[in-house]
């Protein structure tokens, strides 16, 4: 069996990526959320696939546990990455009247890389989580 | 006018949170990429979306490049009394585009 | 013990839907009406699907309540030209003949629209090729197609589809390749398509020349492939990378 035509096949993947983000700008972006605050571990859950078979569309759901009440709520939810051209995926502004501290959407991934979820709270605190995702290269791309 | 795909109950018990999802086509050029001739295809992308409850202002979102095409937005909201939800989308190139729906809360 | 051996070859010969070979997360989108971004598509062609076109005023639903299990059985054997048709081009003839519209052209977005709401409408059904004897020679060069190498990569499409299906170029995964999905939301294209151009994608991918759309080598093709997947379920608008 000839291997090369499927070697040659494999390189069709290759592709032009533009310049990541770095990771000053990640901090930079992070800092404009919070004002500097410490991010506190715990309280956010992150749901994206470990494992993703395109980058273009990936499905993710932040949770974030809060009570929502008018004295204890969560009041925005943001998303960062490392290697996109720039740190910033979303940030999404609620309040009590949300009922669920919940956000989903899709988002690109230009690379594998880790996201982070920071959530802030009214009392002016800030918890995050982070999720490694790993992108598989698109063998067969339209060109 | 884009296409747009809204899913949220039409009817909900007063204080139930209900799921609100959102479709909406829109390339979301990212501006980081290059077009045929190689040249790198202007941004044009969605930047803003906010959805309001009789009025009143209860979710909104800015969105960047790292959105994918066609956005997928997902959020609650207590039903709190019957009448009007309002979704607008606002981006690049005077990108506008509001959707109403109407729910009954008893 | 032949029985055995004759149940195993069956069970090797079930058609594997791409879905399978996606993560939980795709199969979900691919399953939620309000994530499927494919369902943006669709809510259009049922719009246009209700519209008066044409000289003749009518609109689709004028003629057509339910087309449910009509894209199932697709392509099919058209009398009118003595060829074999696919769902978008009986759209685009009953465009032309009973609402004399101007002309949808293929891949384009109301054709994609309008073919993706007659194609749900039998979702979850068993892809069911006619048995019309008309349609086997037409068939039968669509296997011929799929097993002739082509283009500079000298491949043809049972050596990825067939041969090596379940194993990985680079890292991603080989699928079977089967047309149940169409049309489909493909990440790759961050659009809806039709299986003309996914055929067209796997032709240039190869290096080798890509008919123009609606030629006859693609329907060709799409014959072939319906038969290679029947029983599978019609999954359109499917998801896919």
């Amino acid at each position: 069996m000839n291997r090369r035509p499927l070697l040659a096949g494999a390189l069709l993947a290759l592709t032009l990526r533009p310049a990541a983000a770095t990771p000053e700008d990640e901090a930079a972006a992070l800092r404009a959320f919070t004002g500097g605050a410490a991010l506190r571990e715990g309280r956010v859950a992150l749901d994206i696939p470990p494992l993703v078979e395109n980058g273009n569309t990936v499905p993710l759901k932040v949770t974030v546990q809060s009570p929502m009440t008018a004295a204890d709520h969560c009041t925005a939810i943001a998303l960062f990455n490392e290697k996109n051209p720039q740190p910033q995926v979303i940030t999404a502004r609620f309040g009590p009247r949300a009922g669920r501290a919940e956000l989903a959407t899709h988002m690109r991934l230009a690379t594998s890389q880790k996201i982070l979820a920071v959530a802030a709270m009214s009392d002016g605190s800030f918890w995050s989580t982070s999720a490694e995702v790993i992108v598989t290269l698109a063998a067969c791309i339209e060109s | 006018m884009a296409r747009v795909l809204l899913n949220l109950p039409r009817s909900a018990a007063k204080g139930a949170v209900i799921e609100i999802r959102t479709l909406i086509m829109h390339p979301m050029e990212s501006g980081f990429r290059p077009g045929m001739n190689g040249s790198i295809l202007p941004r044009d992308i969605i930047t803003r979306f906010r959805c309001s409850y009789n009025g009143e202002e209860v979710f909104r979102a800015e969105l960047s490049p790292a959105i994918a095409a066609n956005p997928f937005i997902s959020f609650t909201t207590v039903a709190t009394e019957s009448g009007t939800l309002s979704f607008t989308w606002e981006g690049d190139n005077d990108f506008r585009q509001t959707e109403t729906r109407d729910i009954a809360v008893t | 013990m032949r029985w055995l051996l004759l149940l195993l070859g069956m069970a090797a010969a079930q058609p594997r839907s791409g879905t399978q070979d996606m993560s939980r997360e795709l199969q979900a989108m691919q399953a939620d009406d309000s994530a499927n971004p494919g369902m943006l598509w669709m809510q259009e062609g049922e719009a246009l699907f209700q519209r008066r076109e044409g000289l003749a005023g009518k609109a689709c639903a004028d003629c057509h309540a339910s087309l449910a299990g009509v894209a199932a059985r697709y392509p099919a054997w058209d009398p009118a030209t003595a060829a074999p048709i696919d769902l978008a081009g009986r759209i685009q003839q009953c465009r032309a003949e009973r609402q004399q519209a101007a002309p949808l052209p293929r891949e384009s977005e109301p054709l994609l629209a309008l073919t993706v709401f007659v194609a749900r409408q039998s979702r979850g059904m068993a892809l069911a090729p006619p048995a019309d004897p008309r349609l086997a020679p037409a068939r039968a060069r669509g296997e011929a197609l799929f097993r002739q190498r082509r283009g500079q990569l000298n491949l043809s499409c049972a050596q990825c589809h067939e041969e090596r299906a379940g194993l990985r170029l680079g890292s991603a995964l080989i699928p079977e390749g089967h047309a149940n999905g169409y049309p489909q939301y493909r990440l790759e294209w961050q659009a809806l398509g039709s299986l003309q151009r996914r055929l067209r994608n796997c032709m240039v991918g190869v290096r080798a020349t890509a008919p123009a759309y609606g030629a006859a080598e693609y329907l060709e093709l799409e014959l072939f492939l319906a038969q290679r997947g029947a029983g599978l379920p019609v999954e359109a608008p499917a998801v896919r990378p």
